[in-house]
C-alpha cells in the first residue's frame, strides 16, 4: 500500500528547465512547491573534473539510465516496435537540471510564422500546399502574446546575443548581454554568407559573454570557451542551467523543496480534477502518494505524454481514425549539412556550446515557397562548440573508416575541418505519433512509451534544398574539398542528431484538436498543467528551449492565477 | 604557451579565470569552491596529497580484468593495431594501451551494459532500431575473439595472431562486411564495437589506461583538459598546447 504524504500546493514531476521555472515562479508567489525528481542532486561542484570526453560525451554520465526506463521505436505502424536499448539519436536528461545541465545553450525564439503556421501558409499558398496527411495547426497563441515570456526567460538566463537578424519577431528589449566573441572561424562563415547576400548573426547564447546578475539575484559567470560544453556540466557556472538559476531562486523563498530518487508512475485523477501523483522511491522501492492542489508535468515531452497515457487522462490519438489528441503531432528535425576540408590548421578544439553564427534567410517563411515542394525551412549555422577526438574523426569520402589511411587522414583533418549545417523544421504527419507500448515495461512495471516516426516527403525535399545551400556557403568559405551530406532515407534512432523532440501534448485554442490550452492547462483537468516541447504543434528550424522557457513562464502565470480563482483560464 | 599551462594548480585556475580577483562574483563556481574548500582536510575523496601518491603508483600497474587467457588478449591487441596502426605520426593502438583499455572497460559497466535497457523479449529488428542483441558487450567481445581466430583458421589454416597484416585486414573486412556468422549478434555489429572501442582507447583521458602518455592527443593536436581558452579563442593562428589529463585537477 502506498503511503500518503502531506499535501502541497504544487507538485512538479521532474526538475529541469520547465520544472525549475514553475518551481521558482510559484514559490516566489508564496505557494508551497515540491519538485519530484527521479535523479540525483547536483551542482557546479560536481563539474570541476568534467573535461572528460569519454565519461560524459561517450558514456553519458549525466544522462538517463536506460536500464530503468527507455522508449520503444518503429518507423511505421507495420514494423514491430523494439526498445531503444542504447541512447543514440537524442540524449535524455536525468537529475537536477535535467537536460538543461548538459545542453549547448543556443536559445532562440520561434518565429511569428511558427505560431500561426496553418493560417499563414494557407493564406499565402492556398489550402493544398501540403497534402492532407500533414496536420498543420496554429498554436492558439501568437508570437506577440508570447513575447513578454520570451523576454522573461532570456533575462533569467542572461542570454548573450545581438538583435541584428531581420527575420525575427519584434523584441520588447535587447538581449541582456552582448554576443559572444566572434572568432576567426565564425568570421569565415560571416564573410562567406555576406558575400552571398545573406544576413549572418551571432547565435543567441546561454554561455554568457560576461558575468551577469539576473533579475532574481542569481549570478552567472562569464564563459571561458573551454570546449567541453554540450553533454557536460559547466565548472564555471557560466552556462545557464536550472541548478544555478531557477532552482536556487525557488529554494531561497523557503517555499520550495526537491525530493530526489522519486520516480513518478501515475497522475491520480478524480472526476475532472487531479488529486496528486504516485511515485516510487528508487532507493527503497516504497510507493508514495503525493497529494497536491496543482500537478505540473515537467518530465520532458516523452514522459509528460507517457504519464498522461498510463493515467488515462485525455484521449489517445488514433492514426486510423484521426481521433484523439494525446500523442499526436510528434515532430523532430532534419540536419542537412556540408563538411569542408581545409589546408590550414584551425583551433577547432576550442569553443563553447552556443558559439556560432547563423543565417535565417532560408528559415520559416522568410523566402518564397511558391515554387517549392515544401514549407518552412532551416536555420543554417557554423558553430564552434569544441571538437573532441573520440567523436570527431573526419575523413574525405574516398578514405576508409579504419586502418593506416584512416588514422593519417582523421588525425590530419581533426583541426582542418569545418561544418555548415541546418536545423530543419519538421511538420506533423498523421503517421508520426506516440502511444503506449503493449509489450515492454520499465523497471517499475509501467509500459514504455512507443514512438512511431519516420521522415516524410516534406523532410526529404527540405533536406535536399538546405543541403545545397550549406554546400554553397562552404564553397564560398574556400574549402579545398566540399563534402555535402547524403540525402535522408529512413529515420534511424542510432546516430546522434539532436534532443529536439516535440509534440504529443500539443497546445491549442480548443479541446477538439489539442491537449492543453494556451496556459498549458489540461482541457480535461483544470488543476493539471503539462509543460515542455510536447506543447509544440510542429518543430521549427531552431533549438527548442527558448520557446519551452517562454511557455513555462506563461504556464506559471496561469497556475498562480488558477490558484486564486480556479476554473478554466481561457 | 605550453609552459604557462603546465602545472596550473587549482589556485592558479581561480586566478586565471578572474574568480579569485572578484571579477566574477557569485555564480555557481564560487558556491562550488566554497563547498570544496570546506571539505579540505576532511575525509573527502579530494584529499590532495593522498590521492596524488596513490595515482602515481596506480599508473605503473596494468593488468587483465576481463580476458582470461593470453591468446584472447593477443588477438584483441593485433586486431586493434590493424584498425589504428603505428606509423610515422606516432604509436598505434598497442602503443597507446588500447587493449588494456578495452579489457578494463569490459570488466565494468560498459561490458555488462549496466546503463542500458536489457529486458526481453529480443528480436532482430531493423537497422534503424539499433542494437537488439541479448548479449552484453563482454559476451560479444569474448565470442568475437574466438570468431576472429576461427575465421583465420578457416581462411589461412592459422591462428589470428599467426597471419600477416594483410591477412588480418582480410579477416577484419569480412567481419565489417557482415560475412562471418556469429551467435546472437552480427559480425558487422561486433566490428563496429571494436572500431569504436579502439578510438575510445586511443583518445580517452589516460586515467582509463589507454592514450598512454597522451600520445593519442599529441598526434591529433588535441590538448585534452585545459581550463580555459578565453585568451586563445580569437587567435588567427593555430595554437599548439601541451596536453593535460583531467587527473591534473587532483593536485
Ligand atoms: C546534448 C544536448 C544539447 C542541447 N542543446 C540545446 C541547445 O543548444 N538549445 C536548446 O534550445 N536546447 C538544447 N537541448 C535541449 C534542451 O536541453 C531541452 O529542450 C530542455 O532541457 C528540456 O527541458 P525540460 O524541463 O522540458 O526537460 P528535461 O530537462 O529533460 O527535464 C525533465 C526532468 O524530469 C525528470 N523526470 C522524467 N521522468 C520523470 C518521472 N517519471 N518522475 C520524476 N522525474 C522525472 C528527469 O529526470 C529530468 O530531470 C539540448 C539537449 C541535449 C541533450
Ligand atoms: S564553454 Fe563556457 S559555458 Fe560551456 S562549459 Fe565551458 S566555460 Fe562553461
Amino acid at each position: 500500500m502506498a503511503k500518503t504524504l502531506e499535501k502541497v500546493d504544487v507538485v512538479t514531476v521532474g526538475v529541469g528547465w520547465s520544472g525549475g521555472i514553475i518551481g521558482a515562479e510559484c514559490a516566489k508567489a508564496g505557494m508551497k512547491v515540491l519538485g519530484l525528481e527521479r535523479g540525483n542532486e547536483r551542482s557546479t561542484e560536481d563539474f570541476l573534473m568534467v573535461h572528460d570526453e569519454f565519461r560524459y560525451a561517450i558514456r553519458y554520465d549525466l544522462m538517463q539510465d536506460l536500464s530503468k526506463e527507455t522508449i520503444t521505436f518503429r518507423n511505421t505502424r507495420k514494423m514491430r516496435a523494439l526498445p531503444m536499448r542504447h541512447m543514440g539519436s537524442f540524449l535524455l536528461g536525468e537529475g537536477l537540471g535535467g537536460a538543461g545541465t548538459h545542453w549547448n545553450g543556443m536559445t532562440y525564439r520561434f518565429l511569428p510564422y511558427d505560431f500561426q503556421i496553418k493560417s499563414m501558409t494557407e493564406k499565402k499558398y492556398g489550402k493544398d500546399k501540403l497534402s492532407k496527411d500533414y496536420l498543420l495547426k496554429d498554436w492558439g497563441i501568437t508570437y506577440d502574446e508570447l513575447e513578454p515570456y520570451f523576454d522573461k526567460f532570456e533575462k533569467t538566463a542572461g542570454i548573450s546575443g545581438e538583435d541584428t537578424n531581420p527575420f525575427w519577431g519584434k523584441r520588447s528589449s535587447d538581449y541582456p548581454n552582448p554576443p559572444m566573441k566572434k572568432t576567426p572561424l565564425l568570421k569565415k562563415f560571416e564573410k562567406a554568407s555576406n558575400s552571398l547576400g545573406y544576413d549572418p548573426f551571432m547565435v543567441p547564447s546561454a554561455n554568457l559573454s560576461q558575468s551577469y546578475e539576473n533579475p532574481d539575484g542569481e549570478t552567472i559567470a562569464a564563459c571561458q570557451y573551454c570546449g567541453f560544453c554540450e553533454r557536460f556540466g559547466c565548472e564555471y557556472g557560466a552556462k545557464t542551467s536550472p541548478e544555478i538559476t531557477v532552482v536556487p531562486t525557488a529554494r531561497k523563498t523557503g517555499n520550495y523543496d526537491v525530493r530526489f530518487h522519486a520516480n513518478v508512475i501515475e497522475v491520480l485523477k478524480q472526476g475532472n480534477k487531479v488529486t496528486g501523483v504516485k511515485y516510487i522511491d528508487r532507493q527503497t522501492g516504497e510507493e508514495f502518494i503525493q497529494p497536491a492542489d496543482v500537478v505540473v508535468l515537467t518530465s520532458y515531452m516523452m514522459n509528460n505524454a507517457k504519464l498522461l497515457m498510463v493515467s488515462n487522462i485525455g484521449e489517445q490519438y488514433n492514426p486510423e481514425t484521426g481521433k484523439g489528441t494525446l500523442g499526436k503531432n510528434y515532430c523532430y528535425q532534419i540536419e542537412p549539412g556540408t563538411t569542408g576540408f581545409f589546408d590550414e590548421q584551425m583551433n577547432t578544439f576550442m569553443g563553447a556550446g552556443s558559439l556560432g553564427m547563423t543565417i535565417d534567410n532560408f528559415n520559416g517563411d522568410n523566402f518564397d515557397h511558391s515554387n517549392l515542394d515544401f514549407i518552412h525551412g532551416a536555420s543554417i549555422s557554423l558553430t564552434q562548440t569544441g571538437n573532441r577526438p573520440i567523436l570527431t574523426n573526419p575523413v574525405p569520402p574516398d578514405v576508409p573508416v579504419w586502418g593506416a589511411e584512416f588514422k593519417k587522414s582523421s588525425i590530419e583533418n581533426f583541426t582542418r575541418t569545418l561544418s555548415v549545417f541546418g536545423q530543419g523544421a519538421s511538420m506533423p504527419h498523421k503517421e508520426n505519433f506516440m502511444s503506449l507500448d503493449p509489450k515492454y515495461k520499465d523497471v517499475y512495471g509501467v509500459p514504455l512509451l512507443q514512438l512511431t516516426y519516420n521522415f516524410t516527403e516534406q523532410d526529404r525535399n527540405l533536406h535536399k534544398f538546405i543541403t545545397d545551400k550549406t554546400a554553397e556557403v562552404m564553397k564560398e568559405m574556400g574549402a579545398k574539398t566540399v563534402m555535402a551530406g547524403n540525402p535522408i532515407t529512413d529515420y534511424d534512432i542510432v546516430p546522434y542528431q539532436s534532443t529536439h523532440n516535440t509534440g504529443g501534448t500539443i497546445m491549442g485554442a480548443n479541446p477538439e484538436d489539442s491537449v492543453v490550452n494556451n496556459y498549458l492547462q489540461h482541457w480535461d483537468a483544470e488543476n493539471l498543467f503539462v509543460v515542455g516541447a510536447g506543447n509544440f504543434n510542429h518543430n521549427s528550424g531552431y533549438n527548442p528551449t527558448g520557446t519551452v522557457g517562454a511557455l513555462a513562464y506563461r504556464a506559471a502565470e496561469g497556475i498562480i492565477k488558477y490558484s486564486k480563482a480556479g476554473g478554466s483560464l481561457v | 604557451m605550453a609552459d604557462d599551462k603546465k602545472g596550473l594548480s587549482r589556485r592558479d585556475f581561480l586566478k586565471t579565470t578572474g574568480i579569485a580577483t572578484g571579477t566574477l562574483v557569485g555564480g555557481g563556481l564560487i558556491g562550488g569552491l566554497v563547498g570544496y574548500n570546506a571539505n579540505k582536510g576532511g575525509t573527502g575523496t579530494l584529499d590532495k596529497k593522498k590521492g596524488n601518491d596513490e595515482h602515481a603508483q596506480a599508473t605503473n600497474t596494468r593488468g587483465l580484468m576481463f580476458f582470461t587467457n593470453q591468446n584472447e588478449f593477443n588477438v584483441l591487441s593485433q586486431a586493434v593495431e590493424r584498425i589504428f596502426p603505428k606509423d610515422d605520426l606516432g604509436p598505434g593502438a598497442i602503443g597507446l594501451g588500447v587493449p588494456f583499455f578495452i579489457d578494463n572497460q569490459l570488466a565494468g559497466n560498459y561490458g555488462s551494459n549496466a546503463k542500458e535497457y536489457m529486458q526481453g523479449p529480443f528480436f532482430a529488428g531493423e537497422s534503424t532500431q539499433g542494437y537488439q542483441s541479448k548479449l552484453t558487450r563482454a559476451e560479444i567481445f569474448k565470442q568475437g575473439m574466438a570468431s576472429l581466430d576461427s575465421e583465420a583458421q578457416k581462411r589461412f589454416d592459422k591462428r589470428f595472431v599467426e597471419i600477416d597484416g594483410g591477412q588480418m585486414d582480410e579477416v577484419l573486412t569480412a567481419f565489417q562486411k557482415n560475412e562471418v556468422n556469429m551467435i546472437g549478434v552480427s559480425s558487422e555489429f561486433f566490428f563496429k564495437l571494436l572500431r569504436t572501442a579502439t578510438l575510445e582507447g586511443a583518445y580517452a583521458d589516460p586515467i582509463y589506461n589507454g592514450n598512454i602518455n597522451m600520445d593519442g592527443w599529441r598526434m591529433k593536436g588535441f590538448p585534452g583538459h585545459q581550463m580555459s581558452y578565453i585568451n586563445e579563442i580569437e587567435s588567427e593562428k593555430f595554437v599548439k598546447i601541451e596536453p593535460k589529463s583531467v587527473s591534473s585537477m587532483e593536485h
